[in-house]
């Protein structure tokens, strides 16, 4: 492992750990300066956080979740999609999904919201430095792995072999596609599936593990033991990729899932997230998968 | 701990005292079951006569004084675009509550490990904690009590003064300065080596009382070892979802958070309601998926929960075996025979 540390996080990650009683209900106030659209379902919302100092001070890391209010209609978790060099300047892939999300697909820029966190455990991107590393996401699972991909190309000489398997039900649902062609020039291998093709498609129809096996008749043994897995989509997906990775001798510790589940709270209070008694906002939602075999029902 | 003998007459007094200063919350006698029992509950007391100091549980605990069934955690000042966030935590005045048993005083002091410690201290709740002197008193065991083998039959902390009936006076446990004061205004004495013999007599007498009980041995990897046995879905099948068992529970917690606009669109108000973690849309997602889906995956979730998780968590149960639960539960399920039959196996 490489012995100098990328940026020193432990300081930083700390500074949003309140201890103190009075900051419970403390919001930070956002502006959301812009919105893409982009698919049908999906939005990009860019959110800056108003006072400049706070801005500046909202340390996350990559994975790690907010939680997003609008006064009077309610209030979300939402995994961070933005890189974290970019601080208070946000960017949220939000699906029109529920009560909270139907009404921000419906706003305006311009919109004042309420921002919680950053809440919850992360990828440990300075643990991967000199490995390989496999990002594998199926859908909306993408969103949070935008920000760990960004990290990646900000610090590309760190890291060896980077790969990112993304596999969605057609190509309508495909996401951040203008961010394909930067990602290839940045020499991270990207390999995309869809489940079901439409006439212009040109590309692999199936399931991610296809991709995956096909991938691995290419590496070596050396590949296995050097890389770390980064994974995120659909229950189902867990289960079968998780399988695969296993197979390969890939040790659990070095894989890395994001789970999601209901949050009301982001602090370990609600219960909503609870898979057993552990909270997926504190103890997750970023779980290496040796933990998550360990929770009942986690997958 | 400092140990004094009031003589029985002697409480009124010191009633008195505590009421001149605050509110008095205590056990009353709310109404009669079908049966002709008395229904008991907490409520404001401002004589002593209709204390019911000799009641044998209630059916709500204490904590909606901790963790009141819905609660605003904040308010919304709209004006078009605008908005301005108010946070009221609702400490309210400082307040006694008079008659707690040992297991409502120890639901309080685990609810403390999850709502005051920890890297996210829960306000709303330690601004009413913060304000309460606790009067403890003991018990007989009812029925449904299996307090005991959850280690909560006696409170070590968690009190201001702690009330042991010797009959004709109390054996008093002294554990803060407030109630210590207190007591330089009512007279009362050193305890005689008699009246340890007899807190001690009463001690063992109650050990002897119980009918119910959990055992507790081994627990957390039983459950993990059956965490697929068909018990679970036999449980599950006679569950109603009803979540009664977590509302009259001292320790359940989890809640959600709904906000709502006012009519004239100036004001919105963003609500925490006690929840319970058997209701079917407790673990649903954005979307429909639901991580719990069936009855029997959410009764199980709660065992884990109060009996394998916690543990894990704080090296002790998330229960103190009060049995309201198995008292108002509509299906007939009871913590005990749930526990039993997942430990035999067989239901």
């Amino acid at each position: 492992m490489n012995s100098h540390a990328i940026v020193s996080w432990p300081e930083e990650a700390n500074q949003h750990r309140r201890t103190d009683l009075t900051t419970f209900e403390s919001s930070y106030r956002a502006e959301i300066t812009a919105i893409h659209r982009l698919t049908a379902q999906e939005k990009l919302y860019r959110l800056q956080i108003i006072d400049p100092h706070q801005r500046q001070g909202f340390c996350f890391q990559p994975g790690q979740f907010v939680m997003l209010e609008i006064p009077g209609i309610g209030e979300a978790p939402f995994s961070i999609s933005s890189p974290a060099s970019r601080k208070g300047d946000l960017e949220l892939c939000i699906r029109r999904a529920g009560t909270v999300t139907d009404f921000l697909d419906k706003v305006p820029r311009g919109t004042q919201v309420g921002l919680r966190g950053p809440f919850g455990t992360h990828f440990p991107m300075e643990q991967m430095v000199d490995h390989n590393i496999l990002l594998i996401a199926g859908g909306l699972g993408l969103a949070p792995l935008r920000s760990p991909i960004a990290y990646v190309q900000e610090n590309r000489s760190r890291f060896q072999t980077v790969d990112i398997v993304y596999g969605t039900k057609d190509p309508s649902q495909l996401l951040f596609t203008y961010q394909y062609d930067q990602w290839r020039a940045d020499d991270l291998n990207l390999e995309i599936i869809v489940d079901q093709a439409d006439a212009a498609w040109q590309g692999r129809t199936g399931q991610v593990t296809a991709v995956l096996a096909e991938l691995f008749a290419g590496r070596n043994e050396d590949y296995f033991t050097n890389t770390y897995a980064i994974v995120c989509g659909p229950p189902v997906m867990f289960q079968f990729v998780c399988a695969a990775l296993t197979a390969k001798d890939i040790p659990m510790a070095k894989m890395f899932v994001s789970l999601e589940r209901r949050m009301h709270c982001g602090m370990g209070k609600c219960c909503r997230c609870n898979v057993g008694s552990t909270y997926t906002c504190l103890s997750g939602p970023v779980f290496d998968y040796w933990t998550v075999m360990n929770l009942k029902e986690a997958i | 701990m400092i140990f004094r003998v009031l003589p029985k007459q002697g409480l009124e007094g010191l009633f008195a005292l505590l009421a001149a200063e605050q509110p008095v919350i205590g056990p009353v006698e709310r109404d009669l079951d079908r049966h002709g029992r008395p229904i008991y509950g907490f409520a404001e007391v401002t004589d002593f006569a209709s204390l019911r100091l000799d009641y044998t549980t209630t059916k709500l605990s204490a904590k909606e004084f901790f963790l009141p069934h819905r609660e605003e955690l904040a308010t919304f000042q709209i004006s078009g675009q605008q908005w301005q966030k108010e946070v009221d935590y609702h400490g309210g005045q400082p307040t006694v509550l008079f008659g707690l048993h040992a297991c409502d005083i120890n639901a309080l002091n685990k609810l403390d490990k999850v709502l005051l410690k920890g890297v996210y201290p829960m306000p709303y709740y330690a601004a009413k904690r913060q304000n309460k002197f606790i009067v403890g008193i003991d018990c007989r065991p009812q029925p449904h009590c299996f307090c005991r083998s959850m280690g909560a039959d006696t409170a070590r902390h968690g009190f201001d003064l702690f009330l042991t009936d010797l009959g004709e006076s109390y054996f008093v446990e002294i554990l803060s300065d407030t109630a210590f004061t207190l007591f330089k205004k009512i007279p009362t004495r050193e305890p005689a080596e008699a009246d340890h013999l007899r807190y001690r007599q009463l001690a063992a007498d109650k050990k002897g009382q119980f009918t119910a009980q959990v055992d507790t041995t081994d627990l957390t990897k039983i459950l993990d070892l059956e965490f697929q046995s068909e018990v679970w879905r036999h449980w599950g099948d006679r569950c109603l979802s009803c979540g009664t068992c977590a509302n009259v529970c001292p320790t359940c917690y989890c809640y959600g958070v709904h906000e709502q606009v006012g009519l004239d669109l100036s004001r919105a108000v963003k609500d925490k309601t006690l929840y319970s973690c058997n209701l079917i849309d407790f673990a649903e997602v954005a979307g429909g998926h639901n991580f719990r889906p069936q009855s029997h995956n959410r009764l199980k979730y709660r065992y884990y929960h109060k009996h394998r998780g916690f543990v894990e968590a704080y090296e002790e149960s998330l229960c103190v075996g009060c049995g309201r639960c198995s008292e108002s539960c509509l299906a007939g399920i009871t913590v005990p025979a749930v526990i039993d039959s997942i430990r035999g196996g067989e239901i």
